[in-house]
């Protein structure tokens, strides 16, 4: 308890003397950041092939009516789809927060630990071998591909004589993901389902349904949670491995339980919406620009704002050219480029 | 005793570096061989001797000299022109992750090919040189937009920078490709899945011509440039703290690279894990100094590609697996073997 601590007052004054730790602002992007967030859901709802009112929104979710044909739409088409969205962008950005604080690259994001890799290996597979499966059996193998992507790169990585350092998690995640790539277009190639893989990979938020989120919620609001718990592990983590042990942090226990949450998070978002890593590039980036170098605020602050950005991108995709969807991939991109390029030319310190 | 205990290590070491030297050169003899003598038609070792130095029929010679030998020649200069490229990258920007597809070039040259799939009404119309042309300007133009938005005025290059607006750059060109993507025909999406997967498809002498001179020129240069490049390797306080007029040999250096990385492109699609993979490879065989690194570099991305094409022919004969997939199946492995083996 007492190098508990003290690991507090160190890494208090260390904050104070040389990290930049922006408390109100980060208050100011938490209040108005779920503030816009709402509002964006709202808007996102009523907007559509069937335009509906905010009033009809209002109604809709707070006092049902199943025989009415607007209320319907949004329960059973909109509200799902939004809320997924704002889902996963929440845990694009908080994983791609710990990968860049845990790996002190500025370069990482989920994809990284081998998630998005394994996740379109195994949905080329399943594409390739068993067509015409079930969404839900998709949502499910792509989850074990993303799975079976973490944990061959972390075992590579922490086998090694002396141990799991970020250079190494890195250049395993790197080459890993290279292999399983390379493998799955192989197999799409040869059986010509590359256009339907491109499809998936490039994401839609479209298929969310209920129980989809009813499974999702519990695990990643857990995983949010301990995520937030984890975020003090982290700031030090991202100050240097030699930097945390010295200070008293176990950082092989920090590291292995970074990994399982962002496991959990890009896993699941990986497998509903298909690869939108670009969030988890991005945000995080964006509200170190904003906050500090303090994970504590980071963490909260990215959660807030990849929602936002999903479901702005998701809005977008719905409108650009209706009644066809154009990849939230795609939209993401295309909206967070400028705005991440103007932060790249500001940038004067790493991470 | 120490300076002694001193130049055992230096001799140990130097003899270590001849050892890997000619290993890489042998096997790179062999693969060539080897190579030769893959494809339907079958030619013995003997005969693909003897059609070598000039006593072989009119049908081995057609076969060897049209037909295998630019295509190997090809992917040997693309093999080390990638590897340089991606190991220029990997110094300069100091990240374990640089390889030339950071600064656009495989995202640009991708991007120009699919423009041309999609608007040009049919493929084999079109002049064989088309397209490369197209992926060349394609690939040079992006590495030009990143490194201008990248340039700041009073402080030039900064690493994370650089790495920061090349991922952004290549992110969105990509997701424009993803939109093209949807509105291509099955064919046509093949054509572009096939040349992204990275193929050597342009195998003729006209094209070992096109390419020589970029490598003959580029490769000495940055060679020659080895002494820079290890200044810079220290950071960039240090190297201006040691004379180096940092800005400007990162300019130039960049330069070499792309050239390097958008010749060999335009030629084979996107290898870009070469560059990534072979710097890495050699750092581990004969360590970080330049002088010994750049030419084991260049000599394992050789020999990664043209084995990778030898097999890309051989497993799934008549038809052809592209190389890029091959290079990343067997590259991986290795890598991910040497990582594990290597201390801190």
């Amino acid at each position: 308890m007492s190098a508990n601590t003290s690991n507090t007052s160190l890494t208090d004054s260390k904050t104070s003397v040389n990290l930049q730790r922006r408390p109100w602002a980060a208050t100011f992007i938490l209040i108005g950041g779920v503030a816009a967030l709402v509002l964006g859901i709202a808007v996102s709802i009523s907007l559509g092939a069937a335009e509906i009112d905010l009033r009809s929104v209002w109604e809709a979710v707070f006092f049902f009516n199943p025989s009415v044909t607007e209320h319907q739409i949004i329960q059973e088409l909109r509200l799902p789809r939004v809320l997924g969205g704002a889902m996963v962008g929440a845990c694009f950005a908080v994983s791609g927060a710990i990968m860049q604080g845990m790996t002190r690259n500025p370069l990482a994001d989920s994809g990284l630990l081998g998630l998005n890799a394994g996740a379109g290996f195994v949905i080329a597979i399943c594409f390739s071998f068993f067509p015409g499966l079930p969404y839900m059996y998709l949502i499910l193998f792509s989850f074990l591909g993303a799975g079976l992507g973490a944990v061959l790169v972390y075992g590579v990585s922490s086998m090694a004589k002396g141990g799991l350092t970020p250079v190494r998690l890195v250049l395993a995640g790197a080459a890993l993901s290279a292999l399983l790539s390379a493998l799955s277009e192989g197999i799409a190639l040869y059986f010509q389902v590359g256009q339907d893989m491109a499809f998936w990979y490039a994401g839609g938020a479209a298929g969310i349904k209920w129980i989809h989120l009813k499974i999702m919620l519990p695990w990643i609001g857990a995983a949010i949670l301990g995520a937030i718990a984890l975020s003090r592990s982290i700031t030090m983590l991202s100050l240097g491995d030699d930097i945390a042990k010295g200070l008293g942090q176990r950082t092989g226990l920090v590291k292995l339980a970074g990994a399982v949450i962002v496991l959990v998070l890009a896993g699941a978002a990986v497998s509903v919406v298909g690869a939108v890593g670009f969030v988890g590039l991005i945000i995080p980036h964006v509200t170190r620009k904003l906050v500090g170098v303090d994970y504590r605020l980071i963490i909260p602050c990215s959660a807030v704002l990849g929602s936002l950005l999903v479901v702005l991108a998701d809005l977008a995709a719905r409108m650009v050219n209706p009644p066809y969807e154009t990849p939230v991939g795609a939209v993401v991109a295309l909206i967070g480029v400028p705005f991440f390029l103007y932060l790249a030319r500001k940038e004067r310190r790493g991470l | 005793m120490e300076a002694i205990t001193n130049d055992i290590h230096e001799r140990k070491d130097r003899k270590r570096k001849m050892v890997v030297l000619s290993v890489l050169g042998i096997l790179i003899v062999l693969v060539f061989l080897i190579s030769m003598n893959t494809g339907v038609i079958r030619l013995s070792p003997l005969e693909v001797i003897k059609t070598l130095f000039g006593s072989g029929t009119d049908k081995q010679n057609l076969v060897l000299f049209e037909f295998r030998l630019p295509r190997i020649v090809i992917s040997l200069l693309i093999g080390a022109g990638l590897a340089i490229s991606g190991c220029i990258m990997q110094g300069i920007s100091r990240n374990e992750l640089a390889d030339p597809g950071i600064l656009g070039i495989n995202a640009g040259a991708g991007l120009m090919v699919m423009l041309f799939i999609s608007f040009f009404p049919s493929t084999t119309s079109a002049p064989v040189y088309l397209l490369p042309v197209l992926a060349l300007i394609g690939a040079g133009l992006t590495a030009a937009i990143i490194c201008v938005l990248a340039y700041k005025k009073n402080e030039g290059f900064k690493p994370t920078g650089l790495l920061l607006t090349g991922i952004a750059v290549a992110a969105g060109i990509s997701a424009a490709m993803i939109v093209l993507t949807l509105k291509l025909s099955p064919e046509k999406y093949q054509f572009v899945a096939t040349w992204l997967a990275g193929s050597i498809w342009g195998s003729s002498w006209k094209f070992v011509f096109a390419l020589l001179p970029w490598i003959v020129v580029l490769l000495p240069y940055v060679m020659y440039k080895a002494q820079v490049m290890n200044v810079l390797n220290l950071g960039e306080s240090m190297a201006t703290g040691l004379g180096a007029s940092v800005t400007r040999e990162q300019l130039k250096l960049l330069a070499a690279a792309v050239g390097l990385a958008a010749s060999c492109v335009a030629v084979s699609g996107g290898i870009g894990f070469v560059g990534l993979i072979a710097p890495h490879l050699a750092r581990k065989l004969v360590g970080a100094k330049h002088q010994m690194l750049l030419p084991i570099t260049a000599l394992v991305g050789a020999l990664l590609v043209i084995t990778a094409d030898t097999l890309g022919r051989w497993i799934i004969q008549p038809s052809e697996i592209p190389t890029g997939i091959v290079v990343a199946v067997i590259g991986a492995p290795y890598f991910l073997y040497l990582l594990s083996r290597s201390k801190g």
